[in-house]
């Protein structure tokens, strides 16, 4: 188990999520989408230049700027 | 990404609350569910053509609202903006909140996506926790199946103890099923079980029923407020207990009490409201797990393939400039045929007026303002305009169904946040390529009032579809001309320098976009989620007909209902002598001077200035300027309006700054009204067309300097 933070996944690595820390605005969308202490992500894939991420979430894929998936703690 | 049904502002609401009913077998039925769940497909399925909607690039300007009809029975479906949660306080929830808690519905219809259960069954639990009178529809079951998904819809039921209806989107056999489902439960009022509510952790748990027992065990709505209360939303829970006629003020004493014993229990703010999202969440997953069956990993079938092609490395922005190429090119040549037989119609349409008003001797000048004048710039107007828009946008539609624009979102989102702006203005700016005004008012899709003000302003700065003919004219004329008929090779160097063009007109809109965030609309860009849904095939039908009235009439109309009188204007300027001369040449002599700095002369501005109404006529007034005619005249060919030009003083220097003129100037009549009525302020109307009429100036101003240097 180790703790890293959501922003770091490569695509095809699976993590656990641990804490949401980002702006409340923010927050409160990824919570909506499901996205609560212990759910798996993973991420599927990076825009061509890098920045954003597309992430696996409970059956959906989900767009996230690096900059807030930064604020994300996951245990892989 | 919201882009298919999402409502904005609050001024949707008044309207819609409205609604009453006129008779007693007349329901009320809120249709709910998340963005990109097929919810529009089943609103217009129940309710016909008979409706009203606004369904413009990403969000329904106001709920829509039609009527479906089952035997005796009327229900007034009210379609709610699409929405992951009834929680947050973002506009379109809390117009689809607001309408559920006080619309008086008699039941709310939740459509929920079949491939994504889990998550659409978190919007089904809020709203059982505000009405039992739910019916819920697991729709796409033909796309679920393919992904070999399977839901048992009577254990879904049985676990929510609501009505639950499989359907797959438009067939007949699925509407019907929602009606008879309608008819039993709403009209007939049968009992379908205990619907099932979220249980939170026991210490909320206890104060919810403490503050419950106060406001009265018996009604529904009670354990809702209680929960309002808990999280300290004293607005809402008091709109509520006025509705409801629940004894609040007795209540808050015992709420009090029981904040601060979660308090003490270290549960508040932040942690509290996050127990109560993960209690949902979590239920909902329970209920999943016991109805959903599903084998392989969906997403990383078919989806996953086309996204690492759509969006890979190399591969990305290739295809996207090779899609719009080809949008482009069909628009462009497509449009030919029918623009040509379109201006045969309506100008010898015409040529019966004129006959017509010889016959009943109209006065000279009443018939030249009105004919010579409005009718033939309307005639021209639509001609050029419509045949083009038809082909734009049902393409645009396509795009937009089979899902492609959320990728763009994606791939685009890089250099936009380095402008400090949100992604989503990417297909804005695609919206624009079809009509500057649609593409402002597509605007609404972007949440940050800073961002959306970014986007609004630069959406001028990418030509147009009535740009385009302009930007070929020229193309055309000047830079692949070769003497006779045009030939592929030099359709196809026209098509690429056109494709050039577009190139550098986004790179000069990301460029003002970037100078104004560190201007006038200085901030930070503002964090966005988004969803890339699945892709899908469109339902062509449906797509050319909602792209066609939506967008393509609205268009035309707007920029007809200019067009006529700026006709009647120029008929005028070129009709009144003053000392030999038209007015019209009189202009024309005075802007010249300011012309030549630009490398350009004074007819072209004066055209670019007369064109106000539409960019479509900017070449014909040019035209009409030089050749001293006294109305617009068709030029034949496109050799003898090159000769025309180079009369008058045309070099290449003078077509390229043409066209980066025609690029960068004030918007068109349409899209500054669209702004103004979007921004609802004068200030940013006037800033949006100044914007890039100084880009243009400037530009043109240095090319010319640096030209007359060589």
């Amino acid at each position: 188990m180790k703790t890293v933070t959501m922003s770091t996944l490569m695509p095809g690595m699976k993590a656990r999520i641990k804490s949401i820390d980002s702006k409340e605005d923010i927050r409160r969308r990824l919570l909506d989408l499901g996205m609560i202490e212990n759910t798996i992500v993973e991420c599927v894939g990076k825009s061509p230049l890098g920045d954003p991420s597309a992430y696996l979430v409970r059956g959906a894929v989900i767009v996230i700027r690096d900059i807030d998936s930064a604020l994300i703690r996951c245990e892989i | 990404m919201g882009l298919t049904n999402k409502s904005v502002g609050k001024a949707a609401i008044d309207t819609e609350f409205d609604i009453q009913k006129r008779a007693d077998n007349e329901y009320i039925i809120a249709l709910a569910g998340n963005p990109n769940v097929g919810k529009s497909t089943i609103f217009n399925g129940l309710t016909g053509m008979n409706q009203h909607t606004g369904n413009w690039p990403g969000k329904t300007v106001a709920s829509a609202k039609g009527y479906a009809r089952s035997g005796d029975n009327t229900y007034i479906v009210v379609d709610l903006p699409g929405t992951y949660s009834l929680a947050s306080h973002s506009p379109e929830e809390e117009i689809a909140r607001d309408f559920i808690c006080f619309g008086r519905s008699d039941a709310v219809l939740v459509v929920c996506d079949a491939t994504c259960l889990e998550r659409n069954l978190n919007l089904v639990l809020q709203t059982l926790e505000i009405t039992p009178n739910v019916i819920v529809c697991v729709n796409l079951l033909d796309e679920a199946g393919r992904k070999s998904i399977s839901v048992d819809l009577e254990a879904l039921s049985k676990l929510l103890g609501v009505p639950v209806i499989g359907s797959v989107g438009r067939k007949k056999k699925s509407l019907n099923e929602i009606l008879s489902m309608l008819d039993l439960k709403v009209a007939e009022k049968s009992e379908t079980g205990e619907p099932c509510r979220v249980r939170y952790p026991a210490l909320i748990e206890n104060s919810i029923d403490e503050i419950c027992a106060a406001l009265g065990d018996d009604v529904y709505i009670s354990r809702y407020v209680a929960l309002r209360l808990l999280e300290e939303d004293k607005a809402t829970a008091e709109k509520l207990a006025g509705e409801f006629e629940l004894p609040l003020e007795g209540a808050l004493d015992i709420t009090k009490k029981q904040i601060d014993k979660l308090k003490e229990s270290g549960i508040y703010g932040k942690r509290l409201s996050d127990m109560i999202v993960g209690s949902t969440v979590r239920s909902a997953e329970r209920i999943c797990a016991e109805c959903v069956k599903t084998s392989g990993d969906k997403y990383k079938n078919t989806d996953h393939k086309l996204d690492k092609i759509f969006t890979g490395k190399i591969t990305a922005y290739p295809i996207m400039i090779l899609f719009f190429a080809f949008i482009f090119w069909l628009t462009i040549t497509g449009a030919n045929y029918p623009s040509n037989l379109l201006s045969e119609l309506l100008f010898s349409l015409e040529d019966k007026i004129d006959l017509l008003c010889d016959r009943i001797n109209m006065p000279y000048w009443i018939h030249g303002v009105l004919v010579s004048g409005a009718y033939r710039v309307l005639a021209w107007v639509v001609s050029v305009m419509l045949p083009p828009m038809a082909i734009f946008f049902p393409l645009f539609t396509l795009l937009e169904d089979a899902g492609y624009l959320p990728r763009i979102a994606y791939n685009l989102d890089k250099p936009l946040a380095k402008c400090r702006a949100c992604g989503k203005q990417a297909l804005t700016m695609c919206m624009g390529f079809g009509c500057n005004a649609a593409g402002v008012v597509g605007c609404r899709i972007i949440d940050s009032k800073r961002e959306r003000l970014l986007a609004i302003l630069t959406n001028a700065f990418v030509p147009c579809n009535g740009r385009f003919p302009t930007l070929i004219a020229i193309i055309s004329m000047f830079f692949v001309y070769s003497a006779g008929n045009s030939t592929n090779a030099a359709s196809l160097v026209s098509t690429l320098l056109l494709t050039g063009i577009i190139i550098l007109s986004v790179a000069m809109t990301l460029i003002a976009t970037r100078l104004l965030s560190s201007t006038i609309l200085r901030g930070m860009p503002s964090s966005f989620v988004f969803e890339l849904p699945p892709y899908r095939r469109p339902q062509i039908g449906k797509v050319i007909v909602r792209s066609i009235f939506d967008r393509t009439l609205f268009v035309l109309a707007r920029s007809a209902a200019v067009a006529a009188p700026a006709g009647a204007v120029i008929w005028i300027l070129a009709n009144i002598n003053m000392a030999d001369k038209s007015l019209l040449l009189h202009v024309s002599d005075f802007l010249e001077p300011f012309g030549k700095i630009m490398g350009l002369d004074g007819a072209i501005l004066l055209g670019f200035i007369l064109g106000f109404p539409a960019n479509e006529i900017v070449l014909p007034i040019i035209i009409m300027v030089y050749t001293a005619s006294t109305s617009l005249t068709d030029v034949a060919s496109t050799s003898a309006m090159r000769e025309i030009f180079i009369s008058n003083g045309w070099t290449s220097v003078t077509a390229l700054n043409v066209m980066l003129f025609s690029l960068m100037h004030w918007p068109c009549s349409t899209t500054v009204l669209t702004v103004r009525k979007e921004t609802g302020s004068m200030k940013w109307t006037l800033l949006s067309m100044l914007i890039p009429t100084v880009f243009g100036v400037l530009i043109c101003i240095a090319i010319n300097t640096v030209a007359s240097i060589i």
